[in-house]
């Protein structure tokens, strides 16, 4: 089966995540998914604005998902923070009609946006459009022993009415995945909790006891290693954690070997 | 900060965050979820009451408003659906639309750059400390 979608890389995916990026991609061609990187795409801002008075700041996301729609296909996603605010957004044109409407007379396009694209994180194109009992069958490296933890964060999961991807106390998309690649998933309490985000900038001590906080947990209970989809979140327990014995890697670069496209 | 002008504050604070703070039963249970808590002088249920009762000011003054993570804990863990990290926002909002009162500033992060630091912490430090 062919899959299309258009595709939002995001600022940080074509520099310091490129990694993240290039597996995606390859691992998608692997998969018979066509993901179509879309035009003249701009910088999310890579945090929702929250107040009902932004709307400068919504610009970004909402002509990504306008483009999407004339283009006739659903936006996939890979960031978990672009994730975030591109479905977030989203959600506000599709329900506040006084953001919509000033958001539209802003934009002035010719069909007003109202919130018509379906915006898809790749794991939910992995679980809902591949199937990940079909990416189990295209598996060619299963990575058989390996004890993987999967780590959520915030923005993949919160708010769950809004971003609809799974149960935002019992997640379990990430570890399913982590069994269709053939490795054992490891359930850990702090999965879903802060890594401390951007605070690292001004307040290292912070990211670092955040980011501690996460692996320790992960490590008490077997992972060998922590996947994730957010480049902030790499950087925080990679480089404000570290835990002896636990790696940290973006979950596409794991499909990417188990897929033989590595 | 002048009566009248005290409760135009409160009311843009409400406006802009689309908070109810009445709806707020004081269980508490943002704060606890909180993962900045330690960080924080006011935390996420003071926030809620005392933009109820009025007390701008200490809020707009805290460090506090620079410590939130921004992680939804609050918002998706409130059993009243209350949000207090809406309410946090627009109280940091009202500070930041200030001329001249952007909290990080371009000239800033020169020295707060690693070779690993990722675009997105840039990106999203500005846009929640300044405008």
């Amino acid at each position: 089966m062919h899959m299309k979608f258009s595709y939002y890389p995001g600022c940080t995916l074509k520099t310091k995540a490129k990694d993240l990026d290039a597996y995606a991609r390859a691992s998608a061609v692997a998969l018979g998914v066509d993901l179509c990187e879309l035009p003249e795409w701009q910088c999310c801002g890579a945090v929702y604005p929250m107040a009902k008075d932004e709307i400068a700041t919504k610009l970004s996301a909402v002509r990504a998902l306008m483009n999407a729609r004339d283009l006739g296909t659903d936006l996939v996603t890979l960031c978990s923070a672009c994730h975030n605010v591109i479905k977030q957004v989203n959600n506000d044109m599709k329900t506040d009609a006084d953001i919509a409407l000033r958001v539209n007379n802003y934009i002035k396009p010719e069909t007003p946006y109202a919130g018509e694209t379906n915006v898809l994180h790749f794991l939910e194109v992995l679980r809902d459009r591949v199937g990940f009992d079909e990416l189990k069958k295209k598996v060619v490296n299963p990575l058989t022993g390996r004890k993987i933890g999967a780590y959520y964060g915030c923005l993949l999961l919160r708010p769950s009415k809004v971003m609809a991807m799974d149960d935002p106390e019992n997640p379990t998309i990430i570890e399913d995945f982590i069994r269709a690649i053939g490795a054992e998933p490891v359930v850990y309490g702090m999965r879903n909790e802060c890594c401390g985000g951007y605070v690292t900038l001004e307040n290292k001590d912070e990211a670092k006891k955040r980011s501690n906080i996460v692996l320790e947990s992960a490590k008490v209970k077997g992972a060998d290693t922590v996947v994730t989809a957010c480049p902030l979140c790499l950087y925080n327990l990679k480089k404000n954690g570290g835990c002896e014995g636990v790696d940290v890697v973006y979950f596409t670069e794991l499909l990417a070997e188990a897929l033989g496209v590595k | 900060m002048s009566h009248n002008k005290n409760a135009a504050a409160v009311e843009q604070i409400l406006r802009s965050s689309g908070v109810d703070v009445r709806k707020c039963m004081r269980c508490g249970k943002c704060t606890a979820t909180c993962p900045a808590f330690d960080e924080m002088e006011y935390h996420p249920h003071q926030f809620v009451y005392m933009v109820e009762k009025g007390q701008i000011d200490k809020l707009t003054a805290s460090p506090s408003i620079w410590r939130c993570l921004s992680c939804f804990a609050c918002m998706e863990r409130c059993p009243r659906q209350v949000e207090p990290a809406k309410l946090i926002e627009a109280v940091r909002l009202s500070v930041i639309r200030e001329k001249g009162a952007n909290h990080l500033k371009p000239e800033d992060i020169p020295a707060m750059l690693d070779e690993d630091l990722p675009q997105q912490a840039i990106a999203s430090a500005f846009r929640k400390y300044s405008k």
